[in-house]
């Protein structure tokens, strides 16, 4: 990997070298094609910020006002305080169901993974061909069954439902595996040496080592579970008990084109992700960056 | 790293550990392998109850709803055999009609959103793959979308794309119904859709670009390559395996389209905007017939699965054309 990255620094500066005329062109054409991609990306954020401030009258208003002519917070405060619309309870609830599973997620997948590359016993290849298998089973196959077995485990509309079903995809399992693969086994081998457990060699040297891998898979399990959609739809009836992205649905079902409220619900849903999304950006595009190479 | 999975796993098959290897493996004793098989089962557990719980379990319970008249707020769930099946193929359900019309949603979302996500993003990773200031800032711009999810991005547009107060129709001034009539319809869904996530196949593109060795440029610039000739013969045999990938998954997203048509159409107008999934999920979980749903669940994998196997093909059979024509080029450069 590394004389990769020093081969690329060496071949642009080559392609400098090489194309010396031509440069200054190709740069204000890329520019200005950035420039016009950005502006397609960012103004529908900005336009959905600035209406979740206007009054009803101004979000209704044929002209379009980019920055609020009356700034109010009318929206936000009708959308907080209507209790067909609990917007604070699905605040908490898309919270504690993203992180719960993404913790579940971490602790199974990453001892399942740990097996899986480490540990050498019969069966191992039989339950890793299975487990990939699974892989390419289109999940619609699994909706209607999963809402019966949810259904008969009686979690239908508990956070149970969007908690743990979504936890047992092969992915996490496939992800750190490949990662472990890739650790030198020195250490490892030394702690067993030296008498450690299986456990403690996995608690203390292995997990540590992962640590860009635990933060990759932590944060794409977060978004997924954060911005799942069809299954709280289905498996959440009661309002008080949906998740953010159930709950859009909910506020756009009681407020047809009353769009101030509905930009200030989706401003509110995604204000969270967005942070998170800057402080961890790099980790979750080269994250999935990474797994295009992989495939 | 496959290939070292193999030989790993085939040292774990061939029971005898000991044959496997003269040196370190010598030394492992009848106790130490009874000791792996328990620690190895130890940190299998947690998942494997939960893999199969909702995965194994709910597959072969779903074949079996499926050959049943399963609704699970009545009593009786009889056997029905492949009734299921035939009903939605012969048309004789009255589900077939409004099934076969969303799979055909369904096929028509996934011919005009597919190309546009395969090319779209390549354009925008091939600019971003030139050296310039503030390129991490741009890639996280337009991969900004896809991290919001389905329902805001929907109600944000069906906002945007209001007949008469939204933005899009006022800077157009004109009026045009774009969630109400069916082919302004399905072009919202699918602009809407390629906007959402034009970022994620393009931040796949870049790392794959990004990867190609620049030797094979230089070398292909020395042949007297132009541009076009490069990006031809250097570019996109580079991309080819990336290429199966991001094919793949657009796909897979693509016929599993439902959010978007859920909240900017709600199927409509009528339900020529329902889409497969969105089919299955009212069938099964709204109007409680599970066996039916089920069994429109399996035929649409069918055709999941003949679709994927055609790309698969058409990916290998491109793979020989390709590095036939490729060899003059990439012959002179070392390989990697």
């Amino acid at each position: 990997m590394t004389t990769m990255e020093t081969d690329r620094r060496g071949g642009v500066a080559a392609d400098e070298a090489g194309n010396g005329r031509t440069r200054p062109l190709a740069k204000v054409v890329a520019y200005a094609a950035l420039a016009v991609l950005s502006l397609l990306f960012i103004s529908p954020l900005l336009y959905m910020l600035a209406t979740s401030f206007k009054t009803t009258a101004d979000a209704a208003s044929p002209v379009p006002q980019w920055i609020p002519a009356d700034p109010s917070l009318q929206a936000y405060e009708t959308v907080l305080n209507t209790d067909g619309t609990p917007v604070v309870r699905w605040l908490v609830n898309s919270f504690a169901s993203a992180t719960l599973q993404t913790l579940l997620i971490l602790v199974t997948a990453s001892m399942a993974a740990y097996a899986l590359a480490r540990i050498e016993f019969r069966g191992r290849g039989v339950v890793f061909a299975i487990i990939i298998a699974t892989l390419f089973v289109p999940p619609v196959i699994l909706l209607i069954p999963n809402y019966l077995i949810v259904g008969r485990l009686g979690w239908l509309d508990t956070l149970l439902a969007v908690v743990v079903p979504g936890a047992a995809g092969a992915f996490g399992v496939f992800f750190l595996r490949q990662f472990f693969l890739g650790l030198p086994k020195e250490l490892e081998e030394a702690a067993f040496l030296d008498g450690a457990t299986r456990w403690r060699t996995f608690r203390s040297i292995v997990l540590p080592l992962s640590k860009p891998a635990l933060v990759t898979l932590a944060l794409l399990s977060f978004l997924t579970n954060w911005n799942d959609f069809l299954w709280p739809v289905y498996v959440l009836f009661s309002p008080e008990n949906q998740t953010l992205p159930a709950g859009l649905s909910t506020l756009q079902n009681a407020n047809a084109v009353r769009y101030d409220l509905l930009m200030a619900g989706a401003v509110i849903a995604s204000a969270p992700v967005l942070l998170l999304y800057v402080l961890a950006q790099r980790y979750i595009v080269e994250g999935v960056g990474r797994a295009g190479l992989k495939g | 790293m496959a290939d070292i999975a193999v030989n790993r796993d085939a040292l774990a098959k061939g029971a005898a550990a000991t044959t496997a290897d003269a040196g370190a493996r010598a030394a492992r004793t009848a106790s130490t392998s009874r000791r792996d098989r328990r620690d190895g089962w130890f940190f299998l557990v947690p998942y494997l109850l939960l893999f199969t719980v909702f995965v194994i379990a709910p597959a072969g319970f779903g074949l079996w709803i499926s050959l049943h008249d399963y609704d699970y707020t009545l009593p009786e769930k009889p056997f029905v055999g492949l009734e299921n099946y035939s009903g939605l193929i012969s048309g004789d359900s009255p589900f077939a009609a409004p099934f076969w019309q969303a799979m055909q949603g369904t096929a028509i979302f996934t011919i005009a959103s597919v190309p546009l996500l395969l090319v779209l993003p390549l354009g925008v990773a091939l600019i971003m793959n030139a050296k310039f200031r503030g390129r991490n800032f741009f890639r996280a711009l337009f991969f900004a979308p896809y991290v919001l999810g389905v329902a805001v991005v929907a109600v944000l547009w069906r906002y945007l794309l209001d007949t008469n107060i939204g933005l899009i129709n006022h800077y157009l001034g004109d009026a045009i119904p774009w969630l109400t009539q069916e082919n302004t319809a399905w072009a919202s869904l699918v602009g809407v859709t390629v906007w959402w996530t034009l970022g994620f196949n393009a931040v796949i593109y870049l790392a794959a670009l990004q990867d190609i060795s620049p030797e094979l440029y230089e070398a292909a610039r020395m042949d007297g390559a132009n541009r076009w000739q490069q990006f031809v013969n250097v570019t996109l045999p580079g991309l080819r395996p990336v290429l199966l990938f991001v094919t793949s998954v657009t796909i897979i997203a693509s016929v599993n389209m439902f959010g978007q048509s859920y909240l900017m159409t709600q199927g409509g107008p009528g339900t020529e905007t329902r889409t497969a999934i969105y089919q299955i999920a009212e069938t099964g979980l709204t109007s409680f017939n599970s066996g039916l749903a089920s069994a429109m669940s399996l035929i649409f994998s069918v055709f999941l699965a003949l679709v994927s196997i055609a790309v698969f093909f058409a990916f290998r059979e491109r793979d020989d054309g390709s590095r036939r024509r490729r060899r003059p080029t990439s012959g002179e450069a070392r390989g990697r």
